[in-house]
């Protein structure tokens, strides 16, 4: 099967809505498929993986947790953008720290969290084969 | 690429995050309630200068049913729904900002 | 050219699912082939065959049945409706509902349930996938 260049554009904050939940499980789905898969967090997006949340107040599942499988299926480009970050009030301190194991560099841990701005992210976008949008 | 946007600048920032990422060549076409964003508004001037560039399109179906045909800003193009097609095929990627 | 469309919104709530039929319409009218069409999220609920609208109303979901034999090559539409959230959202074919001890079900039957990968696949598969959401 052919490899293309997937994009996943994440923009919404969890718990609100269904779609940082139901977007995880398309990219835990997509690993099965070696592709070259990408995670784009913009805009709220960036609250998919503020680290520290406790759903324990609202009956809800806490799904932050797995977004630390990812790097163990070779998902690790996430893009974050630097912009909506300082928007926000966060920095790269106040997210998960997702890391994978790089195979071409003996298995050393590495962290599969890119801050970047808006203009790299326009760059990553204009590579991309598919868009998924939630 | 083709960016599609279906919100009113008004009620969403998906116009505002499209045009932080857009590239030098990418074309953005309005449906949905984002074609109130090719309405002349307080919030026009966003498109102005993509617009004069031939980049902006927006749904003619779209613009007529919230019946705004008469307000729409300069140099937006309508286009149909096989225009919408078109620029699928045309433009590679699709990026939708929903 | 192959195209594919993702859905992320139910019927008469939002656009998203009318602009998709009129787009997936006039892409056939073209010559064009609609490879897949993929519910996702509330987009599951354009599938229900109990859909019951207003006389003088579009029937959504019949219309998408009725798109799902006219690509011009006279391949069919594939509707396809993801079980995981068919599943969480009471949207069951017989299969399901059998699995599930359901005495009922509500799948139209132009409209099948398989899985997400069915929605990577068509990404691969296809020259374009476009998404529409709310």
């Amino acid at each position: 099967m052919s490899t293309k260049k997937f994009m996943y554009l994440n923009r919404k904050a969890p718990y609100g809505t269904v779609y940082a939940l139901e977007s995880l499980e398309v990219v835990l789905i997509a690993a099965a498929f070696e592709q070259d898969v990408s995670l784009v967090f913009i805009d709220d997006g960036v609250y998919q993986i503020v680290d520290g949340q406790n759903t324990d107040g609202i009956g809800m599942k806490n799904f932050s947790k797995a977004y630390h499988a990812l790097g163990d299926y070779d998902i690790n480009q996430l893009y974050v953008s630097a912009e909506s970050l300082t928007e926000r009030g966060l920095s790269v301190d106040d997210l998960m720290p997702l890391v994978y194991e790089d195979e071409d560099d003996d298995w050393a841990e590495k962290p599969s969290i890119k801050v970047v701005s808006n203009v790299e992210i326009s760059k990553i976008m204009s590579e991309q084969d598919v868009c998924l949008s939630f | 690429m083709l960016h599609t946007i279906n919100k009113s600048s008004f009620e969403r920032n998906s116009l505002q995050s499209c045009l932080n990422t857009i590239d030098d060549t990418s074309v953005i076409l309005l449906i949905e309630d984002g074609v109130i964003c090719a309405a002349n508004n307080a919030n026009s001037s966003m498109l102005a200068e993509l617009a004069t560039q031939g980049r902006v399109f927006a749904l003619q179906g779209d613009i007529d049913a919230r019946g705004i045909s008469s307000k729409v800003a300069d140099n937006i193009k309508l286009v149909d729904y096989a225009g919408f097609v078109d620029l699928v095929v045309e433009h590679g990627t699709t990026v939708s900002w929903v | 050219m192959k195209i594919s469309i993702q859905i992320n919104e139910g019927p008469y709530q939002h656009q998203a699912s009318d602009t998709a039929y009129q787009f997936a319409k006039a892409a056939i009218a073209k010559g064009h082939e609609i490879f897949r069409v993929f519910f996702y999220h509330d987009g599951v609920d354009n599938a229900s065959r109990f859909t019951v609208p207003p006389q003088d109303d579009r029937h959504i979901v019949n219309n998408w049945a009725d798109l799902g034999i006219k690509n011009a090559d006279g391949n069919e539409v594939e509707l396809v409706v993801c079980v995981a959230a068919a599943l969480r959202r009471g949207m069951l074919d017989a299969s399901e509902a059998g699995k599930n001890g359901i005495d009922s079900n509500n799948i139209h039957p132009a409209f099948r349930i398989s899985g997400l990968g069915q929605l990577i696949e068509a990404g691969i598969q296809s020259d374009r996938l476009v998404v529409f959401g709310d």
